[in-house]
């Protein structure tokens, strides 16, 4: 155990109980106690006005003077086509990159991956390209030996991937190969100016509390980041990026995990993750036959529907038009919040939303606290007369 | 077919907050619970063995009271638990954990599955699954919403991807993440009750399980929490006022300013 109190120092005055997100340090005849269940977070240290919360660290290491170099983003695609958060890691990693003054390099698996050149026009310096016919599927094992190999080979600092299905399957498995640290789904990255490590933020406890988090001592520091949480950069047309051809020599050629096949989901008519407008229902609906309410609007607008988890655990709508923290996190240009409450897991899901329109009867909604716009009043009066409005503008 | 089951004891988190004007902590009774997510991969196990036959193992590693999360999986048809816990473990991340829960398993040793929940609500990364996998040296097959089939040393299953699903076949032994699609978990039965509170747990110490203490706890742990605060709204709202026509017509007007209508 590497946390203990300083007896001596310790008042047992108390300021320590409350900040503990475990309930995990008690004061117990006037000296605090760490109880089994402490998860080493050091909130506790932060609170404590006379240093008498003790952590050992291990050792640290100066980032400054290890030899890895360059910010890495993973560029997936899927039937050889870059997915759209590729892009967006690559402006933060741009960033990054200039902030700690290295190279920004996008890594591509795949067959005959159309547009890789873009790549360098949103902002990659170098592209490592694996290019062979057993990479055009997901193969676990042989795509986890190539990221491992090249990890080891050219030692970036940091990696950067999209929390996908594919991203969230596979990086844990490289990171733990590698013995790195991995922060998923972080909704922030930065550097520290006074040791350029990677500032990895990410929501905890069910979006309640947000944490920081670092990897002092192991390269690369590695974060994925869910799809629209970042915004995508402008290209720029003149831009290259240096191709590096990779071949697979000596890797396995077989992947234990066997695709027996593909079933593809029936597509709503448009997808929310893509969408530029949503209108979202939630529990305020009451019951299936009102999703209509929300349809209308969402037709008119040219929208994708959203729901609230409450909506989708009812049974009103199927799972994947769920917006929040287990749900898809969203970025469009206007989201409207028929009926929705705005619990934080819904707005870790949708509060980067460039506009936000919330319709409750509740004044007291959490949802009007992140909203552009807010009306009080009820759904079934205010959204079809918007509806018939904007159907009528239209002519 | 002998099948292991991995849990977390989280604290119920929709009671944890930050007061922002002292920025302090508010827990209301944080009560433990096991990690929502879990309960279908326990599901999964039990409906495993009622079909293939064989013993549901719950593994968890945490603090002396995580027993409690052990018995309520015996009342809904798991077998044994094995709590993994010392206070050499306190602060392990993902990468840490993911190697003493694969030390208990080895320790367990005659296993053909293990099954662990999507991820969790606390730390709520999915990471621990397939770091225990390639701990294991053995195959993940992430987010399974239905198993066809376990046979000839092999599994037939469902997973989810972003575009849709994927039928797989996987070698077992293979460590297996599942989805909340898969199943609806069952409330205990008067007779899991029973056994329950009967049942004898085993408890794992590091050293039992052999353990490096540099590969454990704050040591074995390449990421560290710097910092934990509130989330910020920045929004500036305005709340629109009149009759219900008049609020429409106002967000109309906000609306074609934006040029969406
Ligand atoms: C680990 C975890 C993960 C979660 N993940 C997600 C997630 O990804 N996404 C998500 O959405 N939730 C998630 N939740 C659930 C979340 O906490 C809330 O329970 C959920 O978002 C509530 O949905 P709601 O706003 O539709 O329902 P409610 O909170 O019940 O709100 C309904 C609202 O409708 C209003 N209303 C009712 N009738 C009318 C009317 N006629 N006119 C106008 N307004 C009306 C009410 O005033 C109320 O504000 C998660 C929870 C946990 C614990
Ligand atoms: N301390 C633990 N003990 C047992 N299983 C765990 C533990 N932490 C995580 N798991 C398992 O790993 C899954 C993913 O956890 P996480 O990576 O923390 O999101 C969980 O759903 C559990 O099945």
């Amino acid at each position: 155990m590497s946390i203990h109190i300083d007896a001596e120092k310790c008042t047992g005055c108390g300021s320590c109980e409350p900040v503990c997100p475990f309930g995990a340090i008690e004061v117990v005849d006037d000296v605090a106690q760490i109880k089994d269940n402490c998860n080493v977070c050091g909130a506790c240290q932060d609170a404590c006005d006379f240093d008498a919360i003790v952590i050992e660290r291990p050792a640290e290491e100066d980032a400054g003077d290890d030899n890895s170099q360059g910010v890495w983003v993973f560029a997936e695609q899927r039937n050889g086509q870059i997915k759209g958060v590729v892009y967006e890691l690559l402006n933060k990693g741009r960033e990054l990159a200039d902030a700690v003054n290295t190279e920004l390099c996008a890594v591509c698996l795949g067959h005959n991956v159309e547009g890789v050149e873009q790549l360098g026009k949103y902002g990659a310096d170098k592209v490592y390209l694996f290019d062979d016919p057993m990479l055009a599927q997901f193969e676990d094992d042989i795509y986890t030996q190539c990221m491992v190999d090249l990890i080891r080979e050219r030692k970036p600092r940091m990696m950067i991937t999209g929390a996908t299905a594919l991203g969230r399957a596979f990086i844990p498995r490289v990171a733990a190969i590698i013995e790195t640290g991995l922060t998923a789904d972080c909704t922030g990255l930065d550097i520290d100016k006074e040791t350029g490590l990677l500032l990895q933020t990410r929501p905890t406890f069910g979006g309640n509390i947000m944490a920081t988090i670092v990897c002092r001592t192991k390269r690369p520091q590695m974060s994925t980041v869910r799809p629209h949480v970042f915004k995508k950069g402008t290209p720029e047309p003149g831009r290259k990026a240096e191709i590096i051809r990779m071949i697979l020599d000596g890797k396995p050629t077989d992947s234990r995990v066997k695709l027996l096949e593909f079933i593809e989901d029936v597509t709503e008519k448009i997808k929310v993750e893509d969408a530029d407008i949503i209108v979202s229902g939630g529990r305020g609906l009451g019951k299936p036959e009102n999703f209509k309410v929300v349809e209308e609007l969402a037709e008119q607008l040219g929208a994708a529907v959203g729901a609230s988890r409450a909506a989708v655990d009812e049974g009103w709508i199927p799972y994947s038009h769920q917006v929040g923290q287990t749900g898809k996190t969203v970025c469009p240009k206007l989201y409207i919040a028929c009926g929705i409450s705005g619990a934080v897991q819904h707005l870790a899901g949708m509060q980067t939303s460039d506009t936000i329109v919330a319709i409750n009867e509740d004044p007291n909604a959490p949802i009007f606290e992140v909203a552009t716009y807010g009306i009080v009043g009820d759904i079934f009066e205010i959204v079809p007369m918007l509806t018939a409005k904007i159907k009528e503008s239209r002519g | 077919m002998n099948i292991v089951v991995c849990i977390k004891q989280v604290p119920s988190t929709t009671e944890v907050k930050i007061n922002s004007e002292t920025n302090t902590l508010v827990r209301e009774g944080v009560e433990s619970i096991i990690n929502p997510f879990d309960t279908y991969a326990i599901e999964e196990g039990v409906r495993l063995k009622e079909r293939f036959g064989g013993k549901v193992t719950i593994l968890t590693m945490g603090p002396p009271q995580a027993d409690i999360a052990l018995k309520e999986c015996i009342e809904v048809g798991a077998d044994e638990g094995i709590l993994v816990s010392d206070r050499a473990f306190a602060g392990s991340d993902t990468l840490a954990t993911s190697y003493v829960l694969s030390k208990a398993i080895e320790k367990i040793g005659d296993y053909d599955l293990v099954i662990s929940g999507k991820q969790t609500m606390d730390g709520d990364t999915g990471q621990v699954g397939p770091g225990i996998a390639q701990r294991l040296g053995i195959p993940f097959v992430a987010y399974v919403s239905r198993v066809d089939d376990i046979s000839d040393g092999k599994m037939k299953a469902e997973r989810m991807i972003d575009e849709g699903h994927e039928v797989v076949e996987a070698p077992v032994p293979c460590v297996m993440s599942v989805s909340k699609e898969i199943n609806v978990p069952r409330l205990p039965s008067l007779r899991g009750k029973m056994k329950a509170k009967s049942a004898q747990l085993t408890v794992w110490s590091a050293q039992d399980l052999g353990i490096e203490d540099n590969k454990v706890g704050l040591a074995g742990s390449p990421t560290f929490v710097m910092q934990i605060f509130s989330p910020k709204r920045e929004r500036q709202s305005e709340m629109l006022e009149g009759s219900s026509a008049e609020q429409v017509s106002a967000l109309c007007d906000k609306l074609s300013e934006m040029k969406v209508v």
